[in-house]
């Protein structure tokens, strides 16, 4: 055992992570050989909303329960949150803002925190879907600490909705062994898909992306709902479909059985994959492409409102924030839990790309979530 | 009055079944059909044909539907038929039983499951790296209709076997053994008598197979990797993505309308085809 004096290093905190993560190490050792059970302990001490005693526990109720994305979360945080304060954490996966949007606008979705990305807040709060945040209810939310352009979409005419999770953007994945070499434009990937990698290509089964970047391909915006410039990219779709591989957002399984060589690929999905098959690159769009941002929200209707800021506030604490990022490989915009990353990680191009490589791209905007004619040109392209 | 009353009274648990879960959710769906989409998605009220008027884009989805399922439905057929005549008719009743269970058992695991299997097996490290160690090179099976309907009949298969089977099962040997004692050869007694008296069990088995083809969104949405387009896949993306609820409502309305077109029709093809061949079988 570790003196839990010494800090450990962060090469070695990769290693025991990765060790606790395959199940090899106990949790008990993974938190105190890493110091974080100590972390935790002084973090409770510190800020007494986060480790409550037993009666306590009794006001957020036993359980809280979250809507987010796939390969969002580090699993090891739910069981210390649950042993924090007795409440479990129940987690539904889902695939698209409009597939969590359309369960609570059904209502009753019993649901307690939610993850909506930027583009998609607005039509929440049009709908009277989202519950304005009680920010005293959230302390580990330093509004200051957080880069403006990814928790400002957060906030709606001064009122706050959402606080940040994590951000990322919407690039290429290629096997550079199968393309020979670098993808980093959308040109390179929808002409690459209709002549060398025939058959070999996927792009999202998601509207917003999927047509967004054929709009980029054509040099429009991300965005666009110019019926003229959504025809054109239609033609794009069309004219690739009979060659790609799949139109499925669920693209790993494929991409790391080499059956589909290059992909559509959210960042931590890239990250996922480079980390176990170095010969997966990430790459954005020169042309442009999505940057996009997270957030955590609690939906009007929740069951177990207390909970649900216990478990925001939980999950933004920088040291909980940091282990998270480890887990899943997305960046984070809040300064104190970049703080305590591994200089590796926030040097990653995959996982922070330079400044330059991000500056084409576009937030997706709420009229591009909702636009009819973009559902509709989504539909033709799959049926066709 | 005491016999009715108890008949309605055990009727009672049915009707208020099929009332609050058939009647119920199929008026809201007609009634749906008629509104309009809200402009932030879901459902307004209101009283329109527009959405009816837009059936026709999605044709291609029931162009596929209607293509894919009564094949899948025939192959299916094709598949079990000798299956179910070999479990009847053929085999020891001392394997009997072990045979069925094994037609049963991969029922026991949810096809969501039984359809991922299918990925490996036809994904590049599956049947096509198989076909290439004996020289057919660069076989895709994977994402094409071939493997939705592979899915579909491998999914579908048990659902076929058993109503053949029963109907095999209660086949009166002694017919045989007597058409075999005026000299019939066996394909015409097979032809005269079996295959005739099996008919309720192949239209009982077909029906069932195409009325949740019809439905289905599982499998091409898997095995054809997005590019399979059923009307159920069309539902899911209208009211899950899209949340167009009334566009979404007016489909579901046209494939139950197309389905009973289709189910009346082959019913009563059959009832034709059957009855003729009852004719042939008392000549």
């Amino acid at each position: 055992m570790k003196d839990d004096n010494t800090p450990i290093s962060r090469k070695a905190f990769m290693e025991e992570l990765r060790r606790y993560q395959k199940g090899s190490v106990s949790r008990r050792h993974f938190l105190g050989v890493t110091g974080l059970g100590t972390a935790a302990a002084v973090m409770g001490g510190a800020l007494p909303g986060l480790l409550p005693g037993r009666a306590r526990a009794q006001d957020i109720g036993d359980r809280v329960v979250l809507a987010t994305w796939p390969n969002y979360h580090d699993p090891a945080n739910f069981d210390a949150f649950t042993d924090a304060t007795g409440a479990y954490t129940q987690v539904n996966v889902f695939g698209s803002n409009e597939e969590m949007l359309a369960k609570i606008q059904a209502g009753g979705s019993g649901w307690d925190v939610f993850v909506p990305t930027n583009y998609a807040i607005p039509t929440y709060v049009e709908a009277d879907l989202i519950e304005p945040l009680d920010l005293s209810k959230i302390p580990n939310f330093d509004a200051a600490a957080f880069e403006k352009r990814f928790s400002d979409a957060g906030t709606i005419d001064g009122v706050v909705y959402g606080v940040p999770k994590n951000w990322g953007t919407t690039g290429i994945a290629f096997n550079s062994d199968k393309t020979g070499g670098v993808v980093d434009s959308w040109k390179a990937f929808f002409d690459g898909a209709r002549d060398k990698w025939d058959g070999r290509a996927m792009v999202h089964d998601y509207q917003l992306t999927t047509i967004g970047n054929a709009l980029v391909y054509h040099g429009f915006s991300f965005n666009s709902v110019d019926p003229n410039e959504l025809a054109q990219a239609e033609k794009l779709l069309i004219d690739v479909k009979p060659h790609l591989y799949a139109i499925s957002s669920d693209y790993q399984p494929a991409m790391r059985n080499g059956d589909a060589w290059l992909t559509m690929c959210w960042t931590g999905d890239g990250k996922q994959m480079n980390a176990d098959m170095p010969e997966i690159g990430f790459a954005l769009g020169k042309e442009g492409g999505e940057i996009w941002s997270d957030y955590y929200a609690i939906p009007k209707d929740a069951p177990h409102k207390e909970a649900a800021y216990a478990l925001i506030n939980y999950l933004l604490s920088p040291e909980v924030n940091a282990k998270e990022a480890l887990a899943h490989g997305y960046p984070v915009a809040d300064s104190r839990t970049n703080a305590l990353l591994p200089e590796e990680l926030l040097n990653d191009p995959i996982i922070y790309p330079a400044a330059e490589a991000l500056s084409p791209l576009e937030f997706g905007a709420a009229v591009t979530l909702t636009d009819p004619n973009r559902a509709e040109l989504m539909a033709r392209f799959k049926s066709a | 009055m005491t016999q009715s009353r108890a008949r309605a009274l055990l009727l009672t648990p049915a009707g208020l079944w099929y009332a609050a879960m058939l009647l119920l959710p199929l008026a809201v769906v007609l009634i749906f059909s008629f509104g309009e989409r809200s402009a932030i998605g879901g459902y307004a009220p209101g009283f329109t044909f527009e959405q009816y008027a837009n059936l026709p884009a999605r044709f291609a989805a029931f162009r596929n539907t209607l293509t894919l399922a009564p094949v899948g439905t025939v192959a299916a057929l094709v598949i079990a038929y000798p299956l179910a005549y070999f479990l009847a008719v053929k085999v020891s009743p001392k394997w009997k039983t072990m045979l069925l269970v094994l037609v049963i058992v991969p029922f026991w695991t949810s096809i969501l499951i039984r359809s991922y299997a299918w990925i490996f097996l036809l994904g590049g490290k599956g049947i096509p790296a198989l076909l290439e160690s004996i020289g057919l090179d660069d076989v895709r099976l994977l994402n094409t209709p071939f493997a939705v309907l592979v899915g579909i009949v491998y999914g579908y298969l048990p659902l076929m076997v058993f109503p053949i089977y029963v109907a095999l099962e209660k086949l009166d040997k002694r017919l045989l053994e007597a058409a075999a004692d005026l000299g019939t050869p066996p394909w015409r007694a097979f032809l005269q008598i079996t295959l005739p008296l099996s008919m309720p069990g192949v239209l009982t088995g077909s029906m069932l197979v195409f009325i949740l083809l019809m439905g289905e969104f599982l499998i091409p949405a898997i095995l054809g990797g997005g590019k399979v387009f059923f009307v159920g896949n069309a539902l899911v993306d209208l009211f899950l993505q899209s949340r167009n609820w009334a566009f979404g409502s007016a489909v579901a309305v046209a494939l139950v309308g197309v389905m009973l077109i289709t189910v009346g029709v082959y019913t009563r093809l059959v009832k034709r085809f059957g009855a003729s061949r009852d004719d042939v079988g008392l000549m």
